[in-house]
């Protein structure tokens, strides 16, 4: 009942939103974020890590098909929902202070989006989590369509089509595993099917193609950049916050246990790919002078890392790709937030012409570098946690390999650093009149937030890791059976 | 046979109301005899009677079908009202020419002799000639009449000497004694009969417009009064494929080799050929005149699987289309009517302006699209995992490619309905019966999408 609560809170709330007279709709909106964090608090309480899948509802919806609606949360669901209910409250708190028309449908969106993207981590039908993965595509289509930059139109039909290609490949992945298991959709029985080989490598391609779109891995990321920097800021923190995080979750969900011997097969090949990635993304972002798209190359090169960590097939590096998924999404949104806020005060976001920000706006900058920070992955911020666990699985797979990768470590404090020396230290040269508002409440609100989740995850990470580690152990389990 | 009679007579009584010059109270009219030939068809539900020697069989599969054209053709007439809302007495008699298209499409799904076929084509296709040319004053609309005709008579032409030669090899005009006759080897010259049912085929794919025969579709949509296309667009397709099917299952589903092979060839590149050339079109009638011809594509893969789901997999796709494609239409003629015409570069910013008929309009085609939650996904689902599960990998490959660039092209429509730049937007205002259908295609297209259990197993 609680899983279905967190799927259907965020719809309802979205329809109320659509109701409510212009800004009051945010209001609606933070509430309703605030009682799904409520609720996601409650299952967080009364959670087991030890039991597997917990708060289970399974209900027949088209029973002809084989289709049912059935929802669950494991440890790797959790953290996932975790992450996408921590986010939704503080990028709806991230538009207070913005002047945005239609905000009622724009609440509405995010909600919606929300719903969708929940309903992508704890459904436990393929079926049903096909339509939540599609539903997910709907909201972030029409808030970039409608509120995007001037070039929105193009980039937002590329990303669309390029994710539903994926995805459509993924249906035709799905219906081939239907037609293998008597029991329709249901992940335990797709789980227990044993495909030969030749049909496991049909299927992996077919699924891995949405996946890889999805987060992305190299070469499949063209669409990326372009819809980052045009979305506007709170759809750029839902795609690249929560909703990239639905391709790293569908690999650990329905790749690595469905078809382990085709990932086994193509390990080599895999951890290519996203060893290319960590760098060419790493290499373009040093080149950027436009900072939301220096953090749009920033984060392809971060997630590369975790792709990494899907593949290595131990329990480092999937611990690691699970904890590193929520501390992206938290550094993620806190990144482009800062980005917003920058091109609000600025009216642009180039690195060139800036800085002496520090000089006028001291809480901004403080908050702004321990985002940064925890990106650059430092000792005692999140991100060191969780790309040292993700290092060290992968040197277990091969320690040269694993080196390579290690370069993401320096050169993101390249890239970061520098941007963050040109635009934030320094004397402003431009004019001597500069002027650069400190925080209001609700962006201070926002990133004290995210700073504190930065420090308290990078000190303290046993509680999380403790969530999700008999979910790895068991999915290693079901991989090696 | 209940709801033939009643439609039949129901046109005759709507061309007298005509001259009593009953011009809006013929729609209300026609549109309760068509509800309550629904009612009929659903008191006849599961009975299964033959009439007339057999040559007409009222089965579920018959009444199913024609239900869904029925209320079709109910929603299209609704539109009547706003469409020729300045149309002087004569229009009455199209109300009439649209209830004989019904009771061609009819017979179409409820043949089991090939003459009742012919008949039925002929019932259906000489009045949406008149139809289509229906607009006197307008050169485009007589050539459409013209060109559809001319290509129709074609068409009629193929699909009778190819139920000719169908006849001279196996002896028989019934689809079941045809059906025997082939399976029990005692066709004598088989040749023959592969070219009367390469004929018929290709009479088929005129009608559903499918590639190659396909080159009068745009013209003829474009050139037709919008209400008239829509018509073309719904009913027509679902009763060409409601036909094939029965033809295919009935009488040649043991036929080896030759009508697959072709059959095949035919959906992939009408699949392909029709999403591609949707791409070009500036105009959003021409655009849905090739996405018209890109979902007969789609259809043709469960004639392709004709297992025991395919019937249901078209019926299921006909619902799913016809309800996507009149709200399409619908709001075709809202922004022809509010903008001038029905270039893309014209309805740029009228999501903004007109909040509910721009979110409908995204909501077809979306469906049209096959995304979910709506109808349009879960049949296009159901056809892929039919063709699927007959091992059709490589055709629902296409389907799927296609699907991909189709989905731009719809969703092109929609990203223009909502861009900054606005254009000049006409005072028009719309009566109840539009809103009404907008209302119904609107909530059907969803509620169909998400709760699509009964109909997806109405037909066993």
């Amino acid at each position: 009942m609680l899983t279905t609560a967190l799927i259907l809170t965020p719809f309802i709330g979205a329809a109320i939103s659509l109701l409510a007279k212009g800004n009051n709709s945010r209001y609606v909106a933070l509430l309703v974020a605030l009682i799904q964090l409520g609720i996601t608090a409650a299952i967080l309480g009364s959670f087991i890590p030890e039991n597997g899948v917990q708060f289970d509802q399974n209900l027949a919806w088209i029973p002809s098909l084989g289709i049912n609606y059935h929802v669950g949360i494991d440890g790797i669901s959790l953290i996932m929902v975790l992450l996408a209910n921590i986010a939704a409250p503080l990028i709806i708190l991230s538009q207070f202070n913005r002047d945005i028309d239609r905000s009622h449908i724009y609440n509405a969106l995010i909600l919606f989006m929300q719903a969708a993207m929940v309903g992508v981590f704890v459904a436990l039908d393929g079926f049903l989590y096909y339509i939540f993965w599609e539903l997910a595509l709907i909201p972030i289509f029409f808030i970039m369509l409608g509120w995007g930059g001037p070039n929105r139109q193009a980039v937002t039909l590329k990303f669309f089509i390029y994710t539903l290609a994926g995805s459509l490949f993924m249906l035709v992945g799905f219906i081939l595993l239907y037609i293998q298991s008597d029991n329709g959709f249901d992940h335990t029985a797709l789980v227990g099917l044993n495909l030969d080989g030749d049909l496991q490598l049909l299927i992996f391609g077919l699924l891995f193609i949405a996946f890889a779109i999805k987060m992305p891995i190299f070469p499949f990321h063209s669409w990326q950049p372009g819809a980052y920097t045009e979305a506007p800021t709170q759809g750029t923190m839902l795609l690249s916050g929560v909703m990239l995080k639905m391709g790293i979750y569908s690999v650990f969900r329905w790749i690595l246990p469905i078809v382990p011997d085709a990932v086994a097969q193509l390990q080599g090949l895999l951890i290519t790919l996203a060893v290319i990635g960590i760098i060419y993304g790493a290499w373009i972002a040093i080149k950027q002078r436009d900072i939301k798209t220096l953090f749009a190359f920033a984060s392809f090169s971060h997630v590369g890392l975790i792709a990494v960590g899907l593949f290595t097939n131990n329990a480092m590096g999937f611990q690691g790709a699970l904890y590193q998924s929520l501390v992206h999404g938290i550094n993620a949104i806190g990144l482009f937030y800062c980005a917003d806020i920058i091109q609000n005060r600025l009216g642009d976001r180039l690195t060139e012409g800036k800085g002496g920000i520090r000089l006028v706006a001291p809480w901004f900058a403080t908050l702004f570098a321990i985002v940064m920070l925890g990106t650059v992955a430092l000792p005692l911020t999140n991100g060191f946690v969780g790309e040292f666990l993700l290092l060290i699985g992968f040197a277990e797979y091969s320690v040269w390999f694993a080196a390579i990768a290690g370069l993401t470590v320096i050169f993101s404090a390249v890239y970061m650093l520098r941007m963050y020396q040109l635009v934030i230290l320094g004397e402003n040269n431009t004019s001597s009149n500069f002027t650069f508002t400190d925080l209001f409440a609700s962006e201070k609100i926002v990133l004290v937030i995210l700073a504190l989740l930065v420090i308290f995850l990078g000190v303290y990470p046993q509680p999380i890791l403790k969530l999700t580690e008999p979910a790895v152990m068991q999915l290693l389990q079901q991989i090696n059976a | 046979m209940n709801a033939l009679i009643l439609i039949s007579l129901l046109g005759i009584a709507v061309l007298f109301a005509g001259i009593f010059n009953l011009k809006n109270r013929s729609i209300y009219l026609a549109v309760m005899g068509l509800v309550a030939a629904v009612a009929l068809n659903i008191g006849d539900w599961g009975t299964n009677v033959s009439y007339y020697n057999n040559m007409v069989q009222f089965d579920n599969y018959a009444l199913a079908f024609s239900s869904l054209m029925t209320i079709t053709t109910a929603l299209v007439l609704l539109l009547g009202f706003h469409f020729y809302k300045n149309g002087d007495g004569s229009t009455v008699d199209l109300y009439a020419l649209m209830l004989f298209t019904l009771v061609g499409g009819i017979c179409l799904v409820s043949y089991s002799h090939l003459a009742v076929l012919f008949i039925g084509i002929e019932i259906l296709s000489i009045p949406l000639y008149i139809l289509a040319g229906s607009k006197r004053d307008s050169l485009s609309s007589n050539e459409a009449g013209m060109k559809y005709f001319l290509m129709g008579a074609f068409a009629s032409g193929f699909l009778l000497f190819g139920i000719a030669l169908v006849f001279v090899s196996t002896g028989s005009f019934h689809l079941a004694e045809i059906g025997s006759a082939i399976s029990s080897g005692s066709v004598e010259n088989k040749g023959v009969l592969s070219v009367g049912i390469l004929l018929m085929l290709a009479g088929f794919l005129f009608k559903v417009a499918a590639v190659p025969f396909h080159f009068w579709a745009p013209d003829v949509y474009e050139g037709s009064p919008t209400l008239v296309t829509g018509l073309m667009a719904t009913v027509v397709k679902t009763a060409g494929f409601g036909a094939l099917y029965k033809l295919y299952q009935g009488s040649f589903a043991n036929m080896e080799g030759i009508w697959f092979d072709a059959l095949w060839t035919v959906a992939a590149i009408t699949l392909l050929v029709g999403n591609i050339s949707a791409l070009y079109q500036k105009g959003i009638k021409r655009l849905l005149a090739y996405s018209s011809v890109s979902h007969a594509g789609y259809m043709m893969l469960a004639i392709l699987a004709l297992n025991t789901q395919a019937g249901n997999a078209i019926f299921f796709y006909s619902i799913a289309y016809s309800v996507a494609t009149v709200a399409a239409f619908a709001l075709l003629i809202a922004v022809i009517d509010l903008r001038g015409t029905d270039t893309l570069e014209a309805i740029k910013g009228l999501g903004h302006k007109k909040p509910f008929l721009g979110f409908a309009m995204s909501v077809a085609f979306l469906s049209l699209a096959g995304i979910p939650p709506m109808a349009g996904f879960m049949a296009k689902y159901y056809l892929f995992k039919t063709a699927i599960e007959m091992n059709l990998i490589w055709i629902v490959i296409v389907a799927v490619i296609s699907s991909i660039i189709g989905a731009y092209y719809y969703l092109r429509v929609i990203a223009t309905l909502y861009q900054k730049t606005d254009g000049e937007t006409n005072p028009v205002s719309f009566d109840w019966a539009f809103y009404s259908v907008v209302g119904l295609t609107l909530v059907g297209t969803l509620v169909v999408g998400l709760f699509p259990e009964q109909l997806l197993t109405i037909l066993g």
